[in-house]
């Protein structure tokens, strides 16, 4: 079980948790798993087919759209994914 | 002079050989275009700052009489080389070099005539920059600091770093660029102050409420150092100005609250190179990091398109706690001073995140898009969209 951890606009659709486990040995299956248990996530970060652009995600703090994988980028039991939105309209 | 020092000179006279200020110059000129490692000729002036301070020899290093068998075997390590001492006329210089032969330089040479000579000779010489005695004082805590000292602070008076917003990032962040000496701070904000930015934009106070926010950090800035000059600004940065305004600055800090203005603002600081130390803040987190021109991600790098609205709430509809836009906003002032410095490793291309709750900061590291529109391979950042007309936050 991978370990998820959401930015704060997003926790709303994950029951308000920070952080979530997450099933799945590639990036695409933890999503997917995330998906399943948090419809309205999907609504939020993954519409459509593809990924949204201005949703940027990390694997233990990498980028993935960096990674070879991308998607398909291997999950571990004990790695981290990071789901961060653009950087919330900032601060007057 | 008694007895014994002429003695002292006429021992002097006998070890240390003389050259004329015109054989000093022309030796040096021969060795002006070899690198500094190899010149054979070490410039010394033995006289004190304050003479020294009303002008020196170019290319001379300075080891004062008082201090000369203390220092001057860190200044010249290598006592084969040629050490040709000066003082004000060609007496001190002269026993200076006979201390120099008691320590084993052997090819120790004192110019005859001294820097007055130089002078009536008509040759060239410089006059250092100093600081006045409030200055040194003021800023005596960085003048102790190695990574900083008299050059740093030099640099720091001489920068000028651009504040998008006088808000809650901005409040902080002037505050401390102000405290450092930063010589010239431009503030853009046509916003005005209101009684529920008190609870972060601690640049402002009760007595301030409807004053424009670019004004009132104004007074609160000049009261705390005068050194600073503040330029204000009370538009709103758009096409028709971003490229005039942030023209004339180092390092512009992106306190902004809304997306068009940060890919306005990128496009334009990567056209006109200019770093960009962006932050922000929801509720109990905030983030911060560095754009750098070409070195590092840019804002389009990250995000090529801003969320739709629900993903991207203000300060406004969320709320944020007051003291954590403080904390960000010192970070980037931090981040300011090290770019302005040239010291230590800005954020470039990692992602600062702090978490108040948590008690917790992490970092994400960020990488170049090549083929990013506005600074990728074939970027075109004069003509992007800033999504003007998708953002959650209203026009004022």
């Amino acid at each position: 079980m991978a370990t998820v951890r959401l930015a704060p606009v997003l926790r709303a659709s994950a029951g308000g948790s920070k952080q979530v486990s997450a099933e799945g040995s590639t990036l695409a299956e933890v999503l997917n798993d995330l998906y399943r248990r948090f419809p309205a996530l999907k609504e939020q970060i993954q519409p459509e087919d593809q990924l949204s652009r201005y949703i940027n995600i990390y694997v233990n703090d990498q980028d993935v759209r960096f990674l070879q994988g991308g998607l398909e980028t291997s999950v571990g039991p004990n790695d981290t994914v990071i789901l961060l939105p653009a950087m919330a309209g900032g601060l007057l | 002079m008694g007895e014994a020092s002429r003695e002292i000179m006429r021992q002097a006279r006998k070890q240390v050989p003389e050259w004329t200020p015109a054989q000093v110059r022309e030796s040096l000129s021969q060795q002006q275009d070899a690198a500094p490692d190899d010149r054979e000729i070490v410039l010394v002036d033995v006289r004190e700052k304050i003479e020294w301070n009303e002008g020196h020899i170019p290319g001379a290093i300075h080891v004062p009489r008082g201090y000369l068998e203390l220092q001057i075997e860190e200044a010249v390590p290598d006592k084969s080389k040629t050490v040709v001492l000066y003082c004000a006329g060609g007496v001190r210089s002269l026993m200076a070099g006979a201390t120099l032969k008691q320590m084993g330089y052997d090819n120790a040479i004192s110019m005859s005539g001294g820097f007055g000579q130089w002078k009536a000779s008509g040759f060239p010489f410089v006059q250092p920059r100093t600081m006045t005695e409030a200055q040194a004082k003021r800023y005596s805590r960085h003048l102790l600091v190695p990574e900083v000292g008299e050059q740093g602070q030099f640099k720091l008076l001489d920068s000028k770093v651009l504040l998008l917003g006088a808000g809650g990032l901005g409040s902080p962040a002037a505050y401390y660029l102000a405290a450092a000496g930063v010589g010239t701070i431009g503030i853009i904000d046509d916003d005005v102050v209101e009684e529920s930015n008190l609870q972060r934009q601690i640049i402002h106070n009760t007595k301030r409420v409807g004053q424009y926010k670019a004004e009132s950090a104004r007074e609160t800035i000049e009261a705390l150092n005068p050194d600073v000059k503040v330029i204000t600004y009370i538009e709103r940065l758009d096409e028709t100005n971003v490229a005039r305004i942030i023209a004339d600055y180092d390092v512009i800090i992106d306190g902004t609250d809304n997306f068009p203005t940060r890919y306005l603002l990128n496009d334009a600081a990567i056209i006109a190179n200019k770093p960009v130390v962006h932050g922000s803040v929801f509720r109990f987190e905030g983030q911060l990091t560095v754009f750098k021109p070409h070195e590092g991600p840019c804002y389009r790098c990250l995000y090529p398109e801003p969320p739709p609205p629900a993903l991207a709430p203000s300060c406004a509809e969320a709320g944020v706690l007051g003291v954590l836009p403080g904390i960000i906003g010192l970070l980037q002032a931090t981040e300011t001073i090290k770019l302005l410095l040239g010291i230590g490793d800005p954020l470039i291309g990692r992602l600062m995140t702090y978490d108040a709750l948590a008690g917790e900061f992490s970092e994400l590291r960020l990488f170049r898009d090549p083929n990013c529109p506005a600074c990728g391979e074939h970027a075109h950042p004069e003509d992007l969209p800033t999504y003007a007309d998708v953002c959650a936050v209203p026009a004022r």
